[in-house]
């Protein structure tokens, strides 16, 4: 069973997990993701790769608390395992040269950004990179996109750090002062990406996405994760995760999301009201993220 | 009984003796809950059962049956109370007879053939239930002999997906003297045994028994592997596996690509039976993988997993299960007793009936399927009559749930990432029919991945053909 190195705390509700995986990292490649599950009970649950340590075999997922599984997966403690970790699955991110590129990660999606980045720049673009969450101690990663980016924007959507807006506002004013961004990768909350879909359909840049549909077996069998791209059914598990932003129906996507919401609820409250419950004090304070 | 009666009592009074009757949790019980419906004959029924065996010089029965188990040679060790040896016998041909004996469809097989079956209200020897009589009791009272194993060859085979033709493939290969090691996408092994059959067909204790038994022979289980991402074909070889058998199966959903298909509320079969069945979502929320519980149920399809996902549904607390099927009884390709115990649960079934889209709600939830009436004309390929629909005949079912069990196709991430393995126009692996070795040296396939979805027996017996023919490859071309 993998085995889980440290597990840290780095926001309100992210948590930061490292895995000892070696032949998964070793296969693994920027923009695949993991199938996790933490205990015989527990659900099989998609995990973008946020870092992947070759030469040690270590496997970063950054995680944020939105439900059960998610607050189960903050209580493995260092040294402790988790009982399964699939991967690596979906295809990896297309990277070439297109000489400027932008990678853009919002909330969550600020971590699956940051191995984007660096293979972009490997490949000899220049990267300008645009993070922001929806305040100061949200934020994550700072210093590590700092590393790679040739260029980098932060912001906040309360101004509490960098600029005060959304990451959409700062690709906006960047694409307006004629900056020859060829290519955009966009990854956080889907109205997040939809909006930056939006947005750069009307400067015709290539603009890709990585979709976050509910996901079961993740090798193709299934079905669950289907998406819809220009009305053609694709499977977000083998056929993505990444697609192109113009042609994703971000509606359905946000429909499908929430297909197990009532299911998700009782979980959690019943895990809440778990007097076995060793959740950390911030979890218990636990919101669901339409309710913030 | 004593030992040798059936010889005493003559062919005319053994025809007289009845079929036994499988004693099964009644309906109204058995819709609330996932325990398997039929118990099992008991020791006195399958003695009596045993008895019907006329044992004929011809032996059609073994004819009928896709692996040629020796039916008479069983029977009669049953009928010297030697249940034990009894699932020796069978397992000299079929590996998995506790599995077989549950979900064989005998009544187009073994029992087909049956001479008892063809007198005027003749009723065939129930060899099925006497298979699962045999293989539950040489498990129940401990009585598994781990066979003699060959000394260790050397040679080094990887069995790619744990299915019954993975299964039955590694347990031969074990036997031989070979390192074999399963590779298992899923987190546990057993393939459409363990993700596909409800609980209440198929005991997943079942599964692990037989997954426990080739481990306990020396065979390596690797689950949470997923062979064409965790590695590809060609990285097995350079890990120094000789030899890799290919049994992946038919693991990709067909929908009908019909308006509405992406509304929630509608599944593929897959989905919904390994929620249910593998992350048992059916005990939810005692285990956290949720499931949709409809209200209205239409389950689109006529074969087995149709029936698995319609009762399922109904032990769900469905207030009306449908199976919409656009052929007419006669054509369904169902096991009978399937059919049976779904009619007897209170399924109701529209034939001659095929949806062409779904309404959703504001929330973007299925609420209604428009379907067309339909007609059967001339055959198709499948020797079935092609079913036409009869324009004009819309009319709309209220549901809020469908599961679309139409069927699986090969899943294609092996050959994905397997150069120069042949496939064919539906993307199953092309194999010589009688080594089952596929296009590149040394790598062999088997089951649903080579003939589109089709039997578990069907699996195994190629799985137990492929073993062989890797056997003599290994000793004759692999040098150690």
């Amino acid at each position: 069973m993998p085995k889980v190195l440290d597990n840290v705390q780095i926001g309100p509700l992210n948590w930061k997990m490292r895995v000892k995986a070696p032949r998964l990292v070793q296969k693994a490649a920027a923009g695949q993701f993991v199938i996790i599950r933490v205990d015989e009970r527990g659900e099989r649950v998609p995990m973008s790769i946020a870092g992947l340590d070759v030469k040690n075999g270590i496997l970063t997922i950054v995680y944020q608390v939105v439900g059960k599984t998610s607050a189960l997966m903050t209580t493995v403690p260092p040294g402790g395992e988790i009982i399964d970790c699939v991967g690596p699955l979906g295809v990896p991110s297309h990277v070439e040269n297109w000489g400027t590129a932008c990678v853009v990660g919002g909330g969550i999606g600020i971590a699956p950004i940051l191995p984007i980045a660096q293979a972009y720049k490997r490949a000899g673009n220049k990267v300008i990179t645009i993070i922001g969450a929806r305040s100061r101690e949200i934020l994550f990663y700072e210093i590590e996109h700092r590393a790679v980016a040739d260029e980098l924007h932060v912001c906040t959507d309360d101004g509490s750090y960098g600029h005060h807006g959304f990451v959409s506002d700062i690709l906006k004013k960047l694409l307006d002062e004629g900056t020859p961004i060829k290519h955009i990768m966009a990854i956080g909350p889907v109205p997040m990406m939809r909006v930056v879909a939006d947005l750069t359909r009307g400067y015709s840049i290539p603009t890709w996405v990585s979709l976050n549909p509910l996901m079961i077996d993740g090798t193709g069998m299934c079905g669950g994760c289907r998406v819809s791209l220009d009305d053609e059914t694709k499977f977000a598990c083998v056929d993505g995760p990444d697609f192109d932003g113009h042609k994703v129906d971000f509606a359905l996507l946000t429909n499908r999301l929430k297909a197990y919401q009532a299911q998700e609820r009782q979980a959690m409250h019943r895990f809440l009201d778990d007097p076995q419950c060793r959740l950390a004090q911030t979890v218990k304070n636990f919101t669901y993220p339409d309710e913030r | 009984m004593e030992c040798g009666l059936a010889d005493k009592v003559d062919k005319k009074a053994r025809m007289q003796i009845p079929r036994q009757v499988m004693p099964q949790q009644s309906p109204e019980e058995r819709i609330k809950n996932f325990r398997e419906v039929p118990y099992g004959l008991t020791e006195e029924q399958a003695l009596i059962e045993a008895a019907r065996c006329l044992e004929c010089k011809k032996e059609p029965c073994i004819a009928g049956c896709p692996v040629e188990v020796d039916i008479p040679a069983f029977i009669d060790l049953i009928l010297k109370k030697d249940y034990a040896a009894a699932a020796r016998k069978i397992k000299e041909t079929n590996s998995l007879p506790a599995i077989c004996g549950r979900v064989c469809p005998q009544e187009d097989q073994c029992e087909l053939k049956c001479i008892v079956g063809k007198g005027k209200d003749g009723r065939p020897v129930a060899i099925g239930y006497l298979e699962r009589f045999v293989a539950d009791y040489e498990r129940k009272n401990n009585l598994v002999q781990l066979p003699e194993i060959a000394s260790p060859t050397g040679r080094k085979v990887a069995v790619v997906g744990s299915g019954p033709a993975g299964l039955t493939a590694a347990g031969d290969l074990i036997k031989l003297g070979h390192y074999v090691t399963i590779f298992e996408a899923l987190h546990k092994p057993g393939g459409v045994l363990v993700y596909g059959i409800p609980e209440f067909r198929l005991p997943k204790s079942i599964v692990q028994a037989e997954c426990d038994f080739l481990a306990s022979m020396g065979v390596k289980f690797e689950n949470s592997t997923v062979v064409g991402k965790s590695y590809t074909i060609d990285e097995l070889f350079e890990d120094g596996y000789d030899a890799i058998f290919i049994g992946t199966g038919a693991g990709l959903p067909n929908f009908m690509r019909i308006p509405g298909e992406n509304l929630i509320g509608i599944y593929s079969s897959n989905e919904y039976l390994t929620r249910s069945n593998l992350m048992r979502a059916f005990e939810f929320p005692t285990y956290d993988t949720p499931i949709i519980k409809g209200r209205n149920v239409a389950v689109l399809g006529g074969g087995n997993t149709a029936m698995d996902s319609v009762r399922t549904a109904l032990r769900l607390g469905a207030d009306t299960a449908y199976i919409v099927y656009r052929r007419s009884e006669a054509e369904m390709p169902a096991r009978i007793e399937e059919i049976h115990h779904a009619r007897e649960e209170g399924i109701q079934f529209h034939f001659l009936t095929t949806p062409i889209k779904y309404f959703g709600n504001e929330s973007g939830r299925v609420r209604a399927m428009e379907c067309l009436k339909m007609e059967l004309g001339e055959p198709d390929a499948s020797g079935r009559r092609r079913p036409m629909p009869i324009e004009g005949s819309n009319f709309v079912m209220e549901v809020d749930l469908v599961v679309v069990a139409i069927g699986n196709s090969s899943n294609p991430l092996v050959q994905q990432t397997t150069p120069g393995l042949e496939i064919n126009k539906w993307g199953n692996i092309v194999v010589n029919e009688d080594t089952m070795q596929t296009s590149r040296k040394g790598v062999y396939a088997g089951g649903d991945i080579v003939t589109g979805g089709a039997t578990v027996i069907l699996a195994a017996g190629a799985g137990k053909k492929a073993a062989r023919a890797m056997h003599s490859y290994l000793m004759e071309e692999v040098k150690k």
